[in-house]
């Protein structure tokens, strides 16, 4: 059976419609699994219907496809939930250099394009090859592979300035003469271009700034994809492709505002490479207090409330399934327990919800910064797990402070607070915590992971 | 007109997209990236109407690669979004809402 053309388009207005519905059903964690399906459902339509256009070259299209969905499988049910950030990096990717090769093969085979679709072709290897650097490098940060720290050089942005002149300048070139041996070299130049772009502009992005990247990444894959919709002149691809753009931009924005700080600060100012001192750093106003496994278990024991508060930390130290556990207990014992999230915990947008979930703490438990703040003089203990700048009262009380305006988890107003670190090192952003020598502060040292198993242990006996 | 005609999509699209994703909850947030992930490996389809059997060396070689990279997006995205939302769950004791 063959379809005709207008036939298949009809089919992919079903395939947007399921789209739209399944991103939709993932307005409550109740529904979301469902809308994921239907989503799925909504592409499979999609790939089938294509399949049976006329003259497809299928020993390609199903090699293809077998080795796709082979990695991708594979990739799917291997990758850790602590890795979730850097599997949606190289996905991300991933996405970025299929739209480019598409825009490509779409030019090797019709040189002659239509002035408007060359410039829209040149964008979309650009936009594809910037998605796919970029998340490689991104990739890479995320999985240690290479230095975390922002690099950053004197005369960065001039270079960065001049790579996106350069590609400007092919650009305009090419316009004039696509269907030529000039054209053909200027689009390779913007491509080469394009990813030597993707290089440098994330890598003065320091670690804890990965959730703004990856969101921008992930708003660059879809824009890629509508590009290259608009080369091939398809429907879906620019639907897809522009809801995918609109959520990344949301995300982006999200993160930005849960630090307070400007996109392009994020993107330009190489932010954690130097220690900043602040007023704090003069003088204390405090002392720290260390806490044994055993005073922390008797304050918690005593609690009606606890309040944990993860950070990346808790990523780091695979500590999720303990904190539960002990959450359990706590909750045995009678104690309300919430875990209290900031946007920014973690390395991606909502990555320490996905692992207590994974730890199956149940969602109702998961609360956001703004529901837990209003009520944190009701609070008898906030455990706070490998955070430390989202938890910094300097935020909120310290104009000097670079992080003076980020909203944080005022963990600082609870009754007590227990702060699990591993020494007294600043975090990412080389800031003092004045948390660390509040009033109604303990510090309990080690491991992440061995201490809250050393409270599990009290627990235990004490019962 | 058709350029004008696609344009028009994209910005209905843009619209429709800020309206959705800002009514996802940032618990679901890492989920809705695998699986916006997922969807942005549409470009799948336009390589797959670009397999013609008319083309022929390098054009099949770009052409294939993006079916690949497309197909992993596609399939790892849609699994791993599956393998994430399947483990949110809610408080399973009773009354506890």
């Amino acid at each position: 059976m063959t379809l005709n053309q207008v036939g298949i388009n009809f089919v992919y207005v079903l395939s947007a419609a399921l789209f739209i519905f399944g991103l939709k059903m993932l307005s409550s964690p109740a529904t979301a699994r469902r809308g994921n399906l239907i989503s799925a459902l909504g592409m499979l339509i999609a790939i089938s219907v294509t399949l049976l256009a006329q003259g497809l070259d299928y020993r390609w299209v199903l090699a293809g496809m077998l080795i796709g969905s082979i990695i991708g499988t594979a990739g799917a049910y291997v990758v850790k939930m602590t890795a979730m950030p850097e599997m949606v990096a190289l996905f991300n990717g991933f996405g970025g250099l299929a739209s480019l090769l598409l825009a490509w093969s779409e030019y090797h085979q019709n040189p002659a394009m239509v002035p408007v679709i060359t410039i829209i072709a040149a964008l979309s290897v650009f936009i594809g090859g910037v998605t796919f650097t970029g998340s490689m490098v991104a990739f890479g940060k995320l999985a240690g592979k290479i230095p975390q720290q922002a690099v950053v050089f004197k005369g960065q942005h001039l270079i960065n300035a001049g790579i996106l002149l350069a590609a400007i300048g092919a650009s305009a070139l090419f316009y004039l003469t696509p269907a030529s041996m000039i054209g053909y070299l200027l689009f390779v130049v913007i491509i080469l271009v394009a990813l030597a772009f993707g290089v440098t502009s994330t890598i003065p992005i320091g670690g804890a700034d990965m959730p703004v990247v990856i969101s921008l990444l992930n708003s660059y894959s879809g824009l890629a994809a509508c590009a290259a919709g608009f080369v091939v002149s398809n429907n879906i691809l620019i639907v897809a492709g522009a809801l995918v753009g609109a959520s990344g931009i949301i995300l982006t924005r999200i993160m930005c505002k849960a630090m307070n700080r400007s996109l392009a600060n994020v993107l330009f100012s190489g932010f954690g490479t130097a220690t900043v001192k602040t007023a704090g750093e003069e003088g204390h106003k405090g002392e720290i207090k260390p806490a044994s496994a055993e005073d922390v278990y008797y304050i918690l024991e005593a609690a009606d409330s606890v309040a944990f508060v993860p950070g990346y930390g808790l990523a780091v130290a695979q500590a999720q399934h303990v904190v539960k556990e002990l959450g359990d207990l706590l909750e045995a014992n009678g104690t309300e327990v919430v875990y209290a999230i900031h946007p920014v915990a973690g390395r991606m947008p909502g990555h320490m919800n996905v692992l207590l979930a994974e730890a199956n703490v149940p969602y109702d438990q998961l609360v956001e910064m703004d529901d837990i703040n209003p009520r944190m003089e009701t609070v008898d203990v906030c455990v706070v797990i490998g955070a430390n700048d989202v938890v910094n009262p300097a935020a909120v009380d310290d104009d000097r402070s670079p992080i003076y305006g980020m909203p944080i988890i005022e963990t600082f107003r609870a009754k007590t607070v227990i702060v699990l670190k591993r020494s007294m090192s600043p975090g990412f952003a080389g800031i003092e915590n004045a948390l660390f020598y509040g009033e109604n502060t303990r510090m309990y040292f080690g491991d992440a992971k061995a201490s809250i198993q050393a409270l599990v242990a009290e627990f235990k006996s004490g019962n | 007109m058709t350029a004008v005609f696609l344009v028009f999509i994209f910005v209905l699209a843009i619209f429709l997209g800020f309206e959705l994703i800002s009514k996802v909850p940032s618990t679901l947030h890492t989920p809705l990236m695998s699986g916006s992930n997922a969807i942005s490996g549409i470009t799948l389809i336009g390589a797959l109407a670009s397999m013609q059997t008319s083309h022929h060396g390098f054009t099949v070689f770009l052409g294939t690669l993006a079916v690949v990279l497309a197909t992993i997006n596609v399939v790892g995205g849609y699994a791993v979004t599956d393998r994430m939302l399947a483990m949110f769950k809610k408080k399973d004791k009773g009354g506890a809402q």
